[in-house]
């Protein structure tokens, strides 16, 4: 059924929403942008001096021409380590190669000489869980000197490290999704595992280097003295070693021999859902920056942004009478069915219990599930606790945290509580999470957290006799107001990986078909759901 | 009317009859040497039987094998087609021995043509005008001078034994005949050891003009003339019909001295005289003269076929048949004004070298006529004459038809070989050929100018560079990033660009300078600018056209030699043609520079020299050898030290 909408879009409302999103997005298209330019102007010349391709360059080469790039964590370790690793020295993202999705990995030697910080290791390891989870071939395009030292107690020792890159690209090898490594630059230490580990690996003459130990710490050791190109070059290993397999002139050749492997995998992707023509939406996706409210506390009917994103505006809701603050229902996004789950404020018990039973309904019939978030959690009070709201709040988190079914989330205003749980938040393992640069992140509004500890703190003052003016109170919570507010920012969220990045609203469709298009490259497991409580 | 026929040719020709046979219910066979097997004449007619090897002595010459093929098929005529054995009286003569009919004139019609200055003095005395001349022994100056005298001024004293121009000497005044004669005998004899000369009427603005004549054995009619002045060395470039500036005087005039000359010789069938023509004044009822006849359909004949609404082919059948001629000269008339302009694979700015390749791309307009034998994928071989099509326009008047064959050039999309299309829609733009003002210098003269391509189009090579990312379909691939657009390189052979895709039918391509490409209801637009351009993709890359045609090639980014092996030793064919020697042996030490074999293509020999100094390690083919393009002939490896 087409939905309708109830938008003026020559309204001052409407406008002045607009104006606000625009702001908002022009922030983050900002810092978007000085991220993209690495490590800057001269780190870049020093680099393309060496006869090396700028990195974002080689991500574009590799991939067919004109086709998309769905990057993973642009704005990654935005305002961590003083500035000095934009999009964490790393550029990773689902891309096309041959016609085929793969996750491009690509270090950006202009940060740090391509170092890991506990953030690339982060960003990295997240690419890869991507992959494995969608059955992604990884293309690793290297050129780092591998773990930053300053940093090495946080890369290094802990499961979520550095070695787990390896052990990931073991365990994905043996699940048949392709590892190709393209060196491109230094491969230095641990960082020589990469290329060792994976199933091709293809190396620029004169330029990639593999070794476990550099010249300088080789002469410490043994004495030996080695120029980088005898101890690890592309035609020692080529030719001597072993360790790669192709032998390339530049980078230009390289990324085609990269491509010509992917041309040779002999993949084809798995029959899973019933895809239908595309159709664009009856309501332009442009029209999203004015029906929603840019501050969270203003209700909206989420349909609205439903209208603008799914083929031909047609949704077909689900139990819409019962339930009403959760918006459940069946459409296509680019031709690929889902199952929407969308907030329209905030979760009863009735509502969680559709939300279950709508998880179960998708899982059964294989339909990827769209978790629209705007929620600021579940209804408190007696009645709603006595009335038992933890039991059918944990059925919702039940059948969320087992379906089988890829999940997509969106983050389209709050993401508060127990509500981001119910609604597939960053520890339910959506395939991809997204948010809009108006949302916020936060276990509750900094408001609420700041009444919260004032609360306790009055009862301690008064249980002491004490009073406490309204003036002291009101300074009292100002610093937690402030913290939730900077904390809860999305830039915060990206900038530590809580999420895959931020989006433009009116990319929200086009985002959420190629994570969907991602997701199916991998067969959908039959699921088995959690005991329910009753 | 025949049952059947063979058609001894190939090419447009082959398929231009076959096509009027179809129309009159007459079955074909054609002929075809192992170059042609696959030719769009050979799938067009009903039957088909191989002569030969390529070269046109080993097939298309063949007269035994053709007059053989035709008796084995029951074939009961031969149609010649033009060119090969088309005024060959002792084809004719084999034809008739073997009972069977040429569709052509008589062989004693073609050898009283044959002999240039035999057909001069026959149409002589048939009282044709033929150029004022003098070609006597007598080499007295006197003689000489009275003999220029009687020519009348301007003349012409050329070489007898001349060539390039040496030993010629124009006069316009009597009075300098002597010093001019003097400087041109003292030439002629450093020059050729011969100082005798000859004298010709000197034509200030020549034309050449021909007459279509049609006959039946004794009577015969004219069907008009065609203006063929616009010449480059000879080769008609394009031909229209009627002659601009014609007058129904003149016209009478050149028909009936055509109709006389026709007549003469007892004419049958198709054929065409051809006249030099006095244009510096106007045409002239007395300004014309006999130059040669040609026994044979015309490539031309389209233009004639479009004014007089006749199909001339089906004239020839019905001749050769026996039937009366079809119509007579008060029944014929003109209707409007027609072109044809020649498409060949040529290399025009490098002196109209004839070029070979395989047409990876081929496209007619609608609204010409074409007239062609090959077809999207066929090749044009270095074995015949590189002619891609002829296209023909016929309008009510000739400003409209001119306009017409010019946009018809603007349409034709042709890939996969360089041809002499900018060419001939730079002469449908030229100020004087628009004006009628046409003259056989008219090319020469003007050559810079109908060369010059002017500076490069950049909107087209930014299409280019589109169609080669393979977004010439604009909605297939909109780019989508989050943030920033992504840059990368597209390059192709001699030259590279930066892409950036913006959205669907949306990106920025810079070559020099960024260019704003946007697909925008159903049109390409760059830079704001509306263009009129198609981009096509097909096996040899990617072509824009509509304007200053672009070809780019893409680059096999793997096809990379690497810089540590320095080059592979290999010597390779620049081109195809044929291995005409090989000048080295296995084992043989040569230097830089030292020829090492010969290669025939393009009717030019290609000397292939060593790229260093070396030792034949390899000799990969032999004399004789027919060979592609890119082919290893020989491989050198490094001398032995010591």
């Amino acid at each position: 059924m087409k939905l309708q909408s109830r938008a003026l879009p020559g309204s001052d409302a409407f406008r002045a929403n607009r104006a606000a999103h625009l702001d908002m997005i022009a922030a983050v298209a900002e810092v978007a942008r000085t991220a993209a330019e690495g490590g800057g102007a001269k780190a870049l010349a020093r680099h393309t001096g060496r006869g090396k391709m700028p990195p974002r360059e080689r991500v574009a080469n590799l991939l067919d021409p004109g086709s998309p790039f769905l990057e993973v964590g642009a704005t990654a370790a935005h305002g961590l380590y003083d500035g000095a690793a934009p999009a964490a020295g790393v550029i990773a993202g689902v891309g096309r190669v041959q016609g085929q999705d793969v996750m491009v990995v690509a270090n950006d030697a202009t940060v740090k000489g391509g170092t890991y910080y506990p953030m690339t290791v982060k960003k990295h390891l997240r690419a890869q869980e991507i992959a494995e989870e969608c059955h992604l071939p990884c293309l690793y395009l290297v050129d780092s000197g591998g773990a930053n030292l300053p940093n090495q107690d946080e890369v290094f020792p802990d499961r979520d490290h550095f070695g787990r890159i390896f052990y990931n690209q073991a365990r994905m090898s043996a699940k048949g999704i392709p590892q190709i490594a393209v060196v491109m630059g230094s491969c230095t230490a641990g960082g020589a595992y990469v290329p060792a580990m994976s199933d091709v690996t293809i190396i620029v003459r004169d330029q990639g280097t593999i070794f476990l130990a550099g010249p300088p710490l080789v002469r410490a050791a043994t004495g030996e003295i080695v120029t980088s190109e005898d101890l690890g070059g592309g035609d020692v290993h080529t030719r001597l070693s072993g360790v790669a397999d192709y032998l390339a002139e530049d980078d230009a050749h390289a990324l085609a021999m990269a491509r010509r492997a992917v041309l040779n995998l002999n993949r084809r992707r798995p029959e899973t859902v019933l895809w239908q023509p595309s159709e664009p939406p009856a309501y332009d996706p442009d029209e999203i920056l004015g029906v929603v409210p840019p501050d969270l506390r203003t209700p909206y009917d989420i349909r609205e942004v439903i209208a603008r994103i799914v083929d031909g505006s047609r949704f077909d809701e689900f139990k819409a009478r019962f339930g009403e603050t959760l918006v459940t229902g069946f459409a296509h996004v680019e031709g690929c069915p889902v199952g929407i789950v969308a907030n329209n404020g905030v979760l009863f018990s009735e509502a969680a219990q559709k939300g279950a039973h709508f998880i179960e309904l998708c899982s059964a019939r294989d339909i990827p599930l769209v978790f629209l978030q705007n929620i600021t959690g579940f209804m408190v009070g007696r009645k709603y606790e006595n009335e038992g709201i933890a039991r059918h709040g944990a059925k919702m988190v039940t059948a969320v945290a087992t379906t089988n079914v890829p999940k997509i989330t969106m983050l389209v205003g709050g993401s508060f509580g127990a509500g981001n749980y119910g609604m597939a938040g960053r520890a339910y393992s959506p395939r991809f999470l997204w948010t809009w640069p108006n949302s916020r992140i936060g276990v509750m509004g900094g408001e609420q957290a700041a009444g919260v500890l004032a609360t306790v703190r009055r009862d301690g003052i008064e249980r002491q006799g004490g009073s406490w003016l309204p003036e002291e109170e009101a300074e009292f919570k100002r610093p937690t107001v402030e913290m939730f507010e900077r904390q809860s920012h999305p830039l915060y969220a990206s900038a530590r990986m809580w999420d895959d990045g931020i989006i433009d609203p009116r990319r929200s469709r086009e985002v959420l078909a190629l994570s969907l298009r991602a997701s199916l490259n991998a067969p959908i497991a039959p699921t088995r759901f959690g005991l329910f409580r009753m | 009317m025949f049952d059947k026929i063979l058609i001894a040719n190939r090419g447009e020709i082959a398929c231009r009859v076959i096509d009027s046979c179809r129309r009159m219910g007459v079955a074909t066979v054609a002929v075809y040497s192992d170059a042609d097997r696959a030719a769009r004449h050979v799938e067009m007619a009903d039957e088909a039987v191989h002569l030969g090897g390529p070269a046109p002595a080993d097939s298309y010459l063949r007269a035994d094998r053709v007059i053989a093929a035709a008796r084995a098929t029951g074939a009961q005529a031969i149609h010649p087609g033009y060119g090969f054995l088309s005024e060959n009286p002792d084809f004719v003569d084999a034809i008739v021995a073997a009972g069977l009919v040429f569709i052509g004139p008589s062989a004693a019609a073609i050898r009283a043509m044959g002999l240039k200055d035999a057909a001069k003095a026959l149409m002589e005395q048939a009282g044709v005008p033929v150029v004022p001349g003098y070609h006597g022994a007598d080499q007295d100056p006197d003689h000489l001078a009275r003999m220029a005298g009687q020519i009348g001024y301007p003349v012409l004293i050329k070489a007898v034994a001349g060539g390039g121009g040496k030993g010629m000497r124009r006069v316009d005044d009597p009075a300098q005949f002597r010093d001019a004669l003097d400087s041109a005998r003292s030439e002629a004899q450093g020059a050729f050891g011969n100082p005798a000369v000859l004298i010709e009427k000197y034509i200030l603005q020549p034309r050449h003009i021909e007459m279509q004549v049609f006959g039946d054995g004794t009577r015969a009619v004219h069907l008009y003339e065609r203006d063929c002045s616009l010449q480059r060395r000879h080769q008609k470039v394009i031909e229209e019909a009627p002659a601009p500036g014609m007058t129904p005087e003149v016209r009478r005039a050149m028909g009936d001295a055509a109709v006389r000359a026709a007549e003469a010789i007892g004419y049958a069938g198709a054929g065409t005289i051809e006249f030099i023509v006095d244009g510096a004044d106007g045409l002239r009822p007395d300004g014309f003269w006999f130059m040669e006849m040609n026994t044979r359909l015309q490539v031309e004949h389209p233009v004639t076929e479009a004014i007089t609404g006749i199909d001339l082919v089906e004239w020839q059948l019905r001749v050769a048949s026996g039937e009366p001629l079809p119509a007579r000269q008060e029944d014929l008339s003109i209707t409007g004004h027609a072109f044809e302009a020649r498409l060949y694979a040529e290399d025009v700015p490098a002196g109209f070298l004839p070029a070979t390749g395989r047409l990876s791309h081929l496209r007619f307009p609608d609204q010409a006529r074409i007239e062609t034998g090959v077809r999207p994928g066929d090749a044009i071989s270095p074995w015949y004459d590189p002619m891609i099509a002829k296209l023909v326009t016929h309008a009510p008047t000739r400003a409209i038809a001119l306009r017409a064959l010019e946009q018809a050039l603007v349409d034709t999309e042709v890939a996969g070989s360089v041809t002499n299309l900018a060419f001939l829609t730079a002469l449908t733009r030229h100020a004087g050929f628009r004006q009628g003002e046409v003259d056989t210098g008219l090319i020469a003269r003007d050559l810079d100018a109908l060369i010059d391509a002017g500076p490069p189009d950049d909107r087209a090579l930014v299409l280019g560079v589109i169609g080669l990312a393979g977004l010439a379909d604009p909605a297939r691939q909109g780019g989508t990033t989050l943030w920033q657009p992504l840059r990368r390189t597209i390059a192709w052979e001699g030259g590279s660009a930066l892409l950036e895709v913006h959205g669907p039918g949306a990106a920025r391509v810079t070559l020099v300078q960024p260019h704003e490409v946007l697909w925008q209801g159903g049109r390409w637009w760059v830079d704001g600018d509306l263009c009129r351009a198609r981009i096509v993709t097909h096996a040899a890359g990617v072509s824009v056209f509509g304007g200053r045609v672009v070809h780019l090639t893409p680059l096999d980014p793997l096809a990379r030699t690497g810089a540590a092996e320095g080059g592979d030793g290999l010597t390779r064919a620049p081109m195809p043609g044929l291995v005409k020697a090989v000048h080295v042996t296995l084992g043989q030490q040569v230097a830089a520079g030292d020829r090492l074999a010969v290669l025939e293509a393009m009717k030019m020999e290609h000397s292939l020299t060593a790229a260093r100094d070396g030792v034949v390690a390899e000799v990969l083919v032999g004399a004789g050898d027919q060979v592609e393009a890119g082919a290893a002939l020989i491989r050198l490896e490094d001398q032995p030290d010591g």
